[in-house]
């Protein structure tokens, strides 16, 4: 019983793991088409704000989930301003920019901090015991956090103006210009959205990985995975394929190796994306939430 | 009110509009009548600014608009109902009537009164999908959504296309009063000749690019004019 407990609690912060990390991603690549291959150094970049920031004596909560979102949402405002916004359109361009920025990421953050970190960022909460056996008190906050922001998110593009401007764009980003509506800004404000989403999540898991120039390169292909088996449909979409591959990670982790988990997360993702070319939402939802 | 002046624009590498000038005034309603592929439609989207003008001009209320970006000409009070009608597939007759009333300078909640109180076909399905309208609603809702947002210049590109008989009669009926409550000034583009006729003051027939003619309205009821002048259309 106390087994089922933990497996159970073990699954659902993998899942929200998957939602944290991917979900900056999916605003992006679902709302823009752009593939964003810095993806992974906006996490690593919200995790080294919160590392400078702890450093300088500041809150580590106020670090985690307000400096981390903000920096990196203005990094990424930038990066649309300079350089995405000319490729609009041109996937293959923006894949290869994207990449170039991620580069350029890893680089300088190496020039400034060095390829190691000297402190680790403590992780604020114990154990949290069942039974005989035990889970950190930090991964049931994550979950927790994953549920804020996929509900924060459906409450701005369900019920405010900017969601409905965006959701429109979206959907047909000619027809919005022409009732009035800037797809530009649109596109600003949605790249910079997804990369505070990213930030942010850089700061929640400062404290559980080791914060480090290459640190995106471990969280990309996952966010990816994630991305496209969920389909168009942004938040339902990111949530039921960090369901899916989230459960088939721990249960396979569980009856082998981690290692084995991470192989069974690809061939879940594989064998879903066999089957449903569009992800789990594309031949459903369409270009939605 | 909108000058147009040696209009040319092009698809691609093909050249669509070769150098149209039209003048409008204020309340006028113009028909562009014209077969498909003559540039009917690529007329309206280089009005719009969806299309870029490799040369000419476009001059709305004596400003040059030419260069403009989309959003900025629909703020300056020209609505675009498109051919296809671009409805949000997935957003709710509500939400689509309020993208047309989004950014423009009116009361949201009493521009959706009024929206519904013309087009009283959309109340009962307010809260439907937008992809869900047959493509007679669809239309009724892509005025709606653009009237939303109180336009002096309407853009209106094949309205009754796949559109059935009973709401081309309602269509033309809601652009008659609406050209008698708002002082509307529309431009319509159409192969309907029925259509075209009840609702312009003048028609002009574009062909390969170039308005080649102006017939008079009344002239197209009569099918050897008709012949005579534009070919045979339907």
């Amino acid at each position: 019983m106390d087994l089922a407990a933990i497996l159970i609690l073990q699954a659902v912060s993998t899942v929200a793991t998957l939602v944290i990390i991917s979900i900056g991603l999916a605003v992006i690549f679902g709302m823009m088409r752009v593939i964003n291959l810095a993806h992974g150094e906006f996490i690593m970049l919200g995790g080294y704000t919160v590392f400078v920031a702890t450093n300088a004596g500041i809150n580590m909560w106020v670090a985690m989930l307000v400096l981390a979102p903000l920096v990196v949402g203005v990094i990424g405002i930038a990066v649309e301003r300079l350089v995405i916004r000319h490729l609009y359109g041109r996937m293959i361009d923006t894949l290869l920019a994207s990449w170039g920025l991620s580069l350029f990421f890893i680089g300088s953050i190496t020039t400034i901090f060095g390829n190691t970190t000297t402190s680790q960022i403590a992780s604020p909460f114990g154990a949290v015991r069942i039974g005989a056996y035990s889970i950190s008190g930090y991964d049931i906050f994550l979950v927790f956090m994953a549920m804020t922001i996929v509900a924060g998110l459906f409450v701005l593009m369900r019920f405010t103006k900017f969601g409905l401007l965006t959701r429109g764009t979206m959907q047909n980003a000619d027809m919005a210009a022409a009732l009035g509506v800037n797809p530009g800004r649109i596109y600003m404000v949605t790249f910079g959205l997804g990369a505070a989403l990213s930030g942010l999540a850089g700061g929640l898991l400062a404290p559980l990985s080791a914060v480090l120039p290459t640190m995106g390169a471990a969280f990309i292909a996952k966010a990816f995975i994630t991305v496209i088996s969920g389909g168009t449909a942004i938040l339902f979409g990111t949530a039921s394929a960090s369901a899916l591959l989230g459960t088939v990670n721990t249960v396979a982790t569980y009856l082998t190796t981690p290692v084995l988990g991470e192989v069974a997360l690809l061939l879940a993702a594989i064998i879903l994306l066999r089957l449903l070319p569009r992800g789990i939402t594309g031949r459903f939802l369409g270009r939605d939430l | 009110m909108l000058e147009v002046r040696d209009l040319k624009a092009n698809y691609g590498q093909i050249p669509i509009l070769d150098g149209i000038s039209m003048t409008i005034a204020e309340g006028n309603t113009v028909g562009v009548l014209g077969h498909n592929g003559m540039g009917k439609t690529t007329l309206l989207k280089t009005i719009m600014g969806l299309v870029r003008a490799t040369a000419g001009h476009v001059r709305y209320l004596g400003q040059d608009i030419t260069d403009k970006p989309v959003h900025e000409r629909n703020q300056m009070g020209i609505g675009y109902v498109p051919q296809g009608r671009a409805i949000f597939p997935s957003l709710s007759v509500r939400d689509n009537l309020r993208m047309g009333c989004a950014v423009a300078p009116v009361e949201e909640k009493a521009a959706l009164e009024q929206a519904l109180a013309t087009f009283p076909r959309l109340a009962p399905l307010y809260d439907r999908l937008g992809g869900t309208l047959s493509g007679g609603e669809q239309q009724l809702l892509a005025l709606a959504r653009c009237l939303c947002g109180m336009p002096k210049l309407i853009l209106l590109d094949e309205p009754t296309e796949g559109v059935q008989p009973s709401i081309i009669e309602e269509l033309i009926e809601i652009m008659r009063n609406l050209k008698q409550s708002r002082a509307l000034t529309v431009i319509l583009v159409e192969q309907n000749l029925d259509f075209i006729a009840a609702l312009s003051n003048e028609v002009h027939v574009i062909q390969k690019g170039r308005l080649v003619r102006q017939v008079e309205p009344a002239h197209l009821s009569d099918p050897a004019m008709v012949d005579e002048f534009i070919g045979t259309f339907v």
